[in-house]
């Protein structure tokens, strides 16, 4: 494998952990607040706040690592996306900044407000929103260079259906990530309400979310024809996504085996990220940048991997140990500790 | 409009703003963990619960803190590549490696800290929890190390030759471990722990002149004193290494901090005054040889003066204040720290008079106040290079036409986040009074005639 090829997929690693752990935060957000709303929050409250609370830090340092990443290993993205996502970009920041921000004090500080929860269930649903842009924009057609000037064009981002439809996808997704992902976490701590609840929300949001990646799948190949016929090739990674949600769907409404089932949306995600990511090289922004062309120097990128791999072994018996004690003691997730 | 729309001076206002706010954040980020550290760490040694409380009322303040450091942080650095995409782009090929690793150290503190937090009295041995917060420390110190290096490189750029406009020949350890490294860092990081000891004794320092009496206070305050005394005067050493660190390779700063003209042995050092536009000096202070022994350790050394450099490569030169401001408050609170350990440590002086607390409360403001002018100092005596002889600051900026729309934005975001942040941090600690914890956890709390 090629350097470049080394370096995007470690970052497009990162990116799908971040994709599955913030999914999780995100939807435990708006799950909480409109579970207030209907006046259920007694029933998914505490779960939300036993698993959230010590890891939310953990996964803004995913999304920190793929932008510092980005810039590391592909340096001309800076300048391109840089220059185009000044906007959108920022508007993201505010709504991570709030949203971070006003966890922390929600839950260690003030009392229970009704408006910092709207806030938490808002954010999490603008903030996948808004970071969709990205990937949107990579497709081609949304930015024009003319003698250096890199310019997003708004209407053009506004006024596509493409554009709409990932930010669909993009909501029910996170939806679905998490409210499984939160079945299982009830299954374990023995909340047979909560539980109730969490598993109605999982299998609601099942079905629009892989209807809404095959609406999107399609719409794409009106939009860049070149990438759509590479996802085409990959199509096996498309059959193993759905065979895995089918999987998973299955076991949710059966009441069984929630872990499994939350593995195999995992997979089901895991499948058709890497196939899209894929497809889509050698470009990160179609037409104008491709990996060979943006890549750093070599030496640097030798030191990039080096630093990765020292940087996993020191990381993943700390993540081991962070989980060992939240995620899988089970006096803690039953609320004994 | 006030300004005109120039995206160069308002990216520049943006990033100021951002990291202006980031860093006091970042500083107390840096600086609490090894305090929480001590404070634990004393607990157990001498079992004194007063101690452990200290370290657990000092975490839960510190989540609120890093999580505006963190949320300003990413704000940062994503703002890098929004506002600066020129030279990130150039930075990226060279610098890219301790922004990488810095994540990591991110990464790492933000695992230990959800652990620690959370397991207060999950472990039957103290020392397993105590163990818990090393790697708090470590992770936090290490970031401060690896975005240190990223600045020390904008100062002393190398590790790198450009053919024809082209970055090649990259070796970034070297761009690293560049000549501004080794002062910066050990500056910024003890500049963190002085701040952070600061921070927390002028709250000690406050409750007591409020008349709370209890010797958990007391204890605070003579804890973070001890440890401020220690900081402050380690900080004036490597402040001083600074000074020469900094006549070697970018003199014209050091000249423009000092309002150093002519080249000359023998220099004056230059405290305050006023400049008028024939560079006549008024109204200032001079301490002679002073500036000759800061750069060079000795009254000979030839100090190079601002006549030599060309006009328009010369920083602005209101940043003597800034440096002024620093070296003064420096001098201040290693003054005050050190005279409270001595007062305490003599048993017949009262260190808890109230003059003396008046100052160590001050002195938590003033850190901050010192630690933001040694940035302005720093980044702004750059000026008007981003790295430094290699790239302008004019050429590094976006060309985008919203920049002073998102100033708005961002101004208002601080505005909101710094408000909300002190509320809460004062709600969180009234609400849960120190007496009323030490009552719910039968701790003794005994009372100070
Ligand atoms: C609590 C904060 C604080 C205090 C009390 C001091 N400093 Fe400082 N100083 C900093 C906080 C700081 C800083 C924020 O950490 C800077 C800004 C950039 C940097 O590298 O460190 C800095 C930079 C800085 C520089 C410029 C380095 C460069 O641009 O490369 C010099 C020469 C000094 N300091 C010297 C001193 C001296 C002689 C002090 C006397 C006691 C002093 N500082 C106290
Ligand atoms: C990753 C390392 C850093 C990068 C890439 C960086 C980049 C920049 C850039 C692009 C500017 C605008 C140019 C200018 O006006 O000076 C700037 C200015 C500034 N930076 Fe740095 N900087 C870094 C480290 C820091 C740190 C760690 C701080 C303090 C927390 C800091 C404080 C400042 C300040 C206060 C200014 C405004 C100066 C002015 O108004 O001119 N910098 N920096
Ligand atoms: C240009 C300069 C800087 C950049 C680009 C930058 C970048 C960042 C980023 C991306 C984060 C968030 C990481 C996360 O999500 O966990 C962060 C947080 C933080 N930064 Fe900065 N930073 C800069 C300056 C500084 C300085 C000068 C210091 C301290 C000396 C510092 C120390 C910290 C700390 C300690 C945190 C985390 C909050 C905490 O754990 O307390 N940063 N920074």
């Amino acid at each position: 494998m090629s350097y470049e090829v080394i370096g995007i997929t470690v970052l497009w690693l990162f990116l799908y952990g971040y994709l599955i752990v913030a999914s999780v935060d995100f939807g435990a957000g708006f799950f909480s607040y409109y579970s207030k709303r209907t006046k259920k929050d007694h029933m998914i409250h505490p779960i939300i706040q036993r698993y959230l609370s010590p890891v939310w830090e953990v996964t803004n340092v995913f999304l920190v690592f793929f932008f510092i990443g980005i810039v590391g290993f592909f340096p001309e993205t800076a300048y391109y996306y840089g220059t185009a996502l000044l906007v959108p970009g920022s508007i993201a920041i505010i709504l991570l900044a709030i949203r971070g921000s006003y966890y922390a004090f929600a839950t260690y500080g003030a009392k229970e407000s009704n408006f910092y929860n709207f806030l938490y269930g808002a954010t999490g649903l603008l903030i996948p929103a808004s970071l969709t842009t990205v990937l949107t924009i990579s497709e081609g057609g949304y930015i024009t260079v003319e003698n250096g000037n890199v310019e997003l064009l708004y209407g053009e981002l506004f006024g596509s259906l493409y554009s709409w439809g990932v930010v669909a996808l993009a909501i029910v997704s996170v939806l679905f990530i998490s409210a499984s992902f939160l079945s299982y976490y009830a299954a374990r701590a023995k909340d047979e309400t909560a539980l109730k609840l969490l598993r109605t929300y999982a299998l609601t949001w099942a079905f629009p979310s892989i209807g809404m990646g095959i609406i999107v799948f399609f719409l794409l190949g009106g939009r860049n024809p070149e990438h759509f016929a590479g996802m085409l090739d990959l199509w096996w990674m498309f059959a193993i996504s759905t065979a895995a949600f089918a999987t998973a769907f299955t076991l949710i409404l059966k009441k069984r085996n929630y872990g499994i089932a939350f593995i195999m949306v995992m997979i089901q995600y895991f499948a058709a990220f890497f196939a899209y990511g894929a497809s889509h090289l050698p470009y990160l922004l179609y037409p104008y940048l491709t990996i060979y062309d943006g890549f750093t120097n070599e030496a640097m990128a030798t030191a990039l991997i080096i630093a990765f791999i020292a940087g996993l072994l020191l990381l993943v018996p700390s993540l081991y140990l962070l989980m060992r004690l939240f995620l899988f003691d089970a006096d803690y997730v039953e609320g004994r500790k | 409009m006030f300004f005109e729309n120039d995206p160069v001076l308002l990216s520049r206002i943006l990033t100021y703003l951002t990291l202006g706010f980031h860093a006091i954040f970042a500083t107390i980020g840096v600086g609490i963990p090894i305090m929480i550290a001590i404070a634990e760490w004393m607990g157990i040694k001498r079992n004194d619960p007063h101690y452990t409380l200290l370290a657990r009322r000092w975490a839960r303040g510190f989540v609120i803190t890093v999580a505006i450091g963190v949320v300003t942080g990413t704000a940062m650095g994503l703002q890098l590549s929004l506002l600066w995409p020129n030279f990130m782009q150039a930075a990226g090929h060279t610098i890219g490696l301790p922004m990488f690793m810095e994540v990591f150290a991110f990464f790492f503190e933000a695992i230990f800290l959800g652990i620690y937090l959370y397991t207060w009295d999950r472990f039957k041995s103290k020392m397993r929890h105590f163990l818990l917060v090393i790697p708090i420390v470590i992770g936090a110190t290490a970031s401060a190390f690896f975005i240190t290096t990223v600045n020390a490189f904008m100062n002393a750029p190398q590790g790198f030759e450009i053919v024809n406009g082209v970055v090649t020949n990259v070796n970034p350890i070297e761009a690293m471990f560049n000549p501004a490294t080794p002062t910066k860092i050990s500056h910024v990081i003890i500049t963190c722990y002085l701040t952070a000891a600061f921070v927390l004794g002028a709250i000690a320092a406050v409750k007591i002149l409020r008349g709370n009496k209890s010797v958990y206070h007391r204890k605070a305050l003579h804890m973070t004193m001890v440890a401020g005394a220690v900081f402050a005067v380690g900080t004036a050493v490597i402040g001083d290494l600074s000074g020469k660190y900094l006549h070697e390779y970018q003199p014209e700063k050091l000249a423009a901090a000092e309002w150093h003209f002519e080249t000359e042995t023998e220099a004056p050092l230059i405290l305050g005054g006023i400049i008028n536009e024939d560079n006549e000096i008024s109204y200032a202070l001079e301490i002679p040889y002073a500036l000759s022994i800061l750069a060079g350790g000795t009254p000979d050394t030839e100090v190079i003066g601002l006549n030599e450099f060309p006009e328009e490569d010369l920083p602005p030169l209101f940043v003597h204040y800034f440096f002024d401001l620093m070296v003064f408050i420096g001098m201040y609170l290693a003054a005050v720290s050190t005279l409270f350990v001595v007062m305490n440590w003599k048993k017949t002086w009262n260190a808890f008079n109230k003059p003396l607390l008046i100052m160590v409360a001050a002195g938590g403001p003033l850190a901050i106040v010192a630690m933001e002018s040694g940035w302005i100092f720093a980044e702004v005596g750059r000026q008007p290079w981003i790295l430094n002889g290699i790239m302008r600051t004019s050429e590094g900026a976006t060309t985008s036409g919203q920049v002073g729309l998102m100033l708005i934005l961002f101004a208002l975001l601080y505005t909101v986040l710094a408000v909300t942040c002190i509320g809460v941090l004062r709600k969180m600690f009234k609400r849960n009074p120190v007496e009323r914890e030490m009552y719910k956890r039968e701790i003794q709390n005994y009372e100070v005639k």
